[in-house]
């Protein structure tokens, strides 16, 4: 292998990862907060790459507009979903918080197929992201150099918003302990609304991204990167917001060199994951950042 | 209480002896059609592997997503060693058959209880660490697990084909193949839930931590009750790759499962005879509903909503729909029997006995 396949698989590694850690973010966030697997979170991320073919394609709209207008419908169906499906069953049983999680994740991938139809439709080319640069002998497109970019600064927002804002504070209390935080006078339906809204506005974020890489939309899009993501959640540490942008890195850079160095192995490239987060589990329950919890008995 | 029961008895056997003789009728071919006899022949296979799933989610309380894995082993272990010798060449066309295997041919009962039972010992391996696991660590787990199961088996091509799959696995002539092995599971299942391993399992369900403290050894009763739970989903497994006559990775993606999860909800979570109804139920509805995949014209208008995915999205609604309001699905934790029927009519009647009385 030549250094320059390999910087240029290293960047894509990076790329991936951030992209991974970009939707990890909004798992490990409902989880530190609810203890849910938003099993959902995958198909709002789908759901917001539909809406940018829709109003790129579809209206015509610039990509600017469009990514405005997506990430703001993407934070409204985040939400909403929220308040039909998890809010009701707030004192429910596990189980059965997690069955809701599922059948929503299941309702929107059949409703994406009933509405689009399952032929993958292409996802509109934004030229300023999938122009080509070159550093050297190295070919890039922006995309690629610019996800890992995005990804950092957004996670400083988010960083900011946990660590210094009124409402932050108000999430971190709901995380470490949801009740005492509600009888301190938190309102709690406030604090996940916002994690929703941050969640689904990084989704939408990173759906654009992802089109811009693998331009190709169907119901079923969200399905991997959903479950991967919150496979990296898992490893940096669930309820952990750097743990998360961590793991998606390193899930990222595993499968890009699990590729390019063992080409013969690519057919288990999804099965990599997996096997990560079983290590993890049986190793680390906790992940690389993630506090010791004691069960309550 | 004792007659009670017994009388419970006469009734089963009448209504076992009434299921009898209309699945004869329908399998020497003197009522329906193939169609009908192939959506009842799936609607007995979803019943063993919703039914033992519901022994390890409603009656364990392990939240465990792995069902289209165990299935896929099952299917697979069923298509690899029935398929006649003669025609392996044609279905292993790109990639020749492992030589080991390309000389193997086993009869169908001997072929599905290894698939059961390789479903059972892959369950054990993933178990030993996977069982210490929590509720959603667990789903998670399991689910990946059965990705993996479903990833090796789309790329292990000198075994399975890869991804296109193995097709002329041999049919089975009769009905009674698909609902005996059903109405074996199905006792069996019932059985252990009512011996002593049934309550130590109930005891987990309820409160792990006190179950332990009453001298249940937890992780031997998880890992009982996931391998018990695979060997049947392996066993429904084979039942549906004879019953296609096909099998490839794509039937076993872990929205499989999803379906299974569906049916033990509708059912009720810990209710076996809920399960067997909701089997059948959610299958005929699956292919009843077919309507709304078509074009639907009324008096010379087009309904436009009714095009192909209407019935998926109405089944997924459905499912929340029933987890939003109807958590206890259609029986809770309660079993179909005489006495039940009975106590239903007699709080209806006890209602309208005091309704009236209030008016009055």
């Amino acid at each position: 292998m030549t250094f320059e396949i390999f910087m240029q698989q290293l960047a894509n590694g990076i790329s991936i990862g951030s992209l991974y850690a970009l939707i990890a973010i909004g798992y490990t966030m409902v989880y530190g907060i609810l203890r849910l697997i938003n099993f959902a979170h995958g198909d709002i991320f789908m759901m917001a790459a539909y809406f940018m073919v829709f109003s790129m394609v579809n209206f015509g709209l610039p990509w600017y507009v469009s990514m405005i207008l997506v990430v703001i419908a993407t934070i409204l169906l985040g939400v909403l979903i929220e308040k039909a499906a998890y809010k009701p069953l707030r004192s429910a049983p596990r189980m059965s918080i997690m069955i809701s999680a599922i059948g929503v994740s299941f309702l929107l991938e059949n409703l994406a197929t009933y509405l689009f139809t399952g032929v993958p439709k292409g996802f509109p080319d934004i030229p300023i992201l999938t122009k080509a640069i070159s550093f050297g002998n190295v070919s890039l497109s922006v995309v690629t150099v610019v996800t890992p970019v995005i990804t950092i600064v957004l996670l400083y927002v988010v960083l900011f918003i946990t660590n210094k804002t009124k409402i932050g504070m108000a999430m971190r209390a709901a995380a470490k302990d949801f009740e005492t935080a509600r009888l301190m006078g938190i309102n709690i339906n406030r604090v996940i609304s916002t994690t929703f809204v941050i969640g689904s506005g990084l989704a939408a974020i990173g759906a654009v991204l992802w089109g811009s890489k693998y331009p190709s939309v169907y119901p079923l899009v969200g399905v991997m990167p959903g479950l991967k993501c919150f496979i990296a959640a898992v490893l940096g540490g669930i309820g952990n917001t750097t743990g998360a942008v961590i793991g998606g890195f390193i899930l990222g850079m595993a499968e890009i060199m699990l590729v390019s160095f063992l080409p013969s192995l690519t057919g288990y490239r999804d099965a990599i994951a997996f096997i990560i987060l079983i290590i993890v589990l049986l190793v680390k329950p906790t992940g690389l950042l993630g506090e010791k919890v004691t069960d309550k008995v | 209480m004792k007659n009670n029961e017994n009388h419970n008895y006469k009734i089963y056997l009448v209504a076992f002896a009434i299921f009898a003789f209309l699945i004869t009728l329908l399998d020497l071919k003197y009522i329906g059609d193939d169609y009908v006899r192939r959506v009842l022949n799936l609607a007995a296979i979803y019943t063993i592997v919703s039914v033992s799933m519901n022994l390890v989610n409603g009656f364990t309380g392990l939240f465990s997503l792995g069902q289209a894995g165990f299935m896929a082993i099952g299917a697979y272990t069923v298509a690899i060693l029935t398929v006649p010798i003669d025609k392996r060449a044609a279905i292993f066309y790109v990639i020749p058959q492992n030589t080991f295997l390309a000389g193997i041919e086993l009869p169908f009962v001997v072929a599905l209880l290894l698939g059961g039972l390789l479903a059972a010992l892959v369950a054990i391996l993933i178990g030993i660490p996977v069982l210490r696991l929590k509720s959603d660590y667990l789903a998670i787990a399991t689910l990946g697990f059965s990705e993996i199961i479903r990833i090796v088996f789309t790329n292990a091509k000198t075994i399975t084909n890869g991804a296109l799959g193995i097709k002329s696995i041999p049919k089975m002539p009769t009905m009674w193949v698909f609902f005996g092995i059903m109405i074996l599971s199905v006792t069996f299942i019932i059985l252990l839930i009512n011996s002593s391993y049934g309550r130590a399992f109930k005891a987990i369900r309820e409160d792990d931590i006190a179950a332990e403290a009453m001298g249940i050894n937890l992780f031997k009763h998880k890992v009982m009750s996931f391998a018990i739970g695979a060997f049947f989903a392996g066993i429904g497994g084979g039942l549906l790759a004879t019953l296609l006559g096909t099998v490839d990775p794509k039937q076993f993606y872990f929205v499989a499962t999803y379906n299974f999860l569906l049916i033990i909800v509708l059912g009720g979570m810990g209710s076996i005879s809920g399960t067997v109804i909701a089997s059948f139920i959610v299958t005929i509805g699956l292919e009843v509903l077919r309507f709304f995949d078509d074009p639907l014209t009324l008096f010379g208008y087009n309904i436009p909503i009714f095009r192909a995915g209407f019935r998926m999205v109405i089944f997924s609604a459905l499912l929340m729909v029933l987890v939003l309001f109807f958590r206890n699905g259609i029986m809770g934790q309660k079993e179909l029997s005489w006495g039940f029927i009975k106590n239903i009519f007699s709080k209806k009647n006890l209602h309208k006995k005091a309704k009236k009385g209030g008016t009055a």
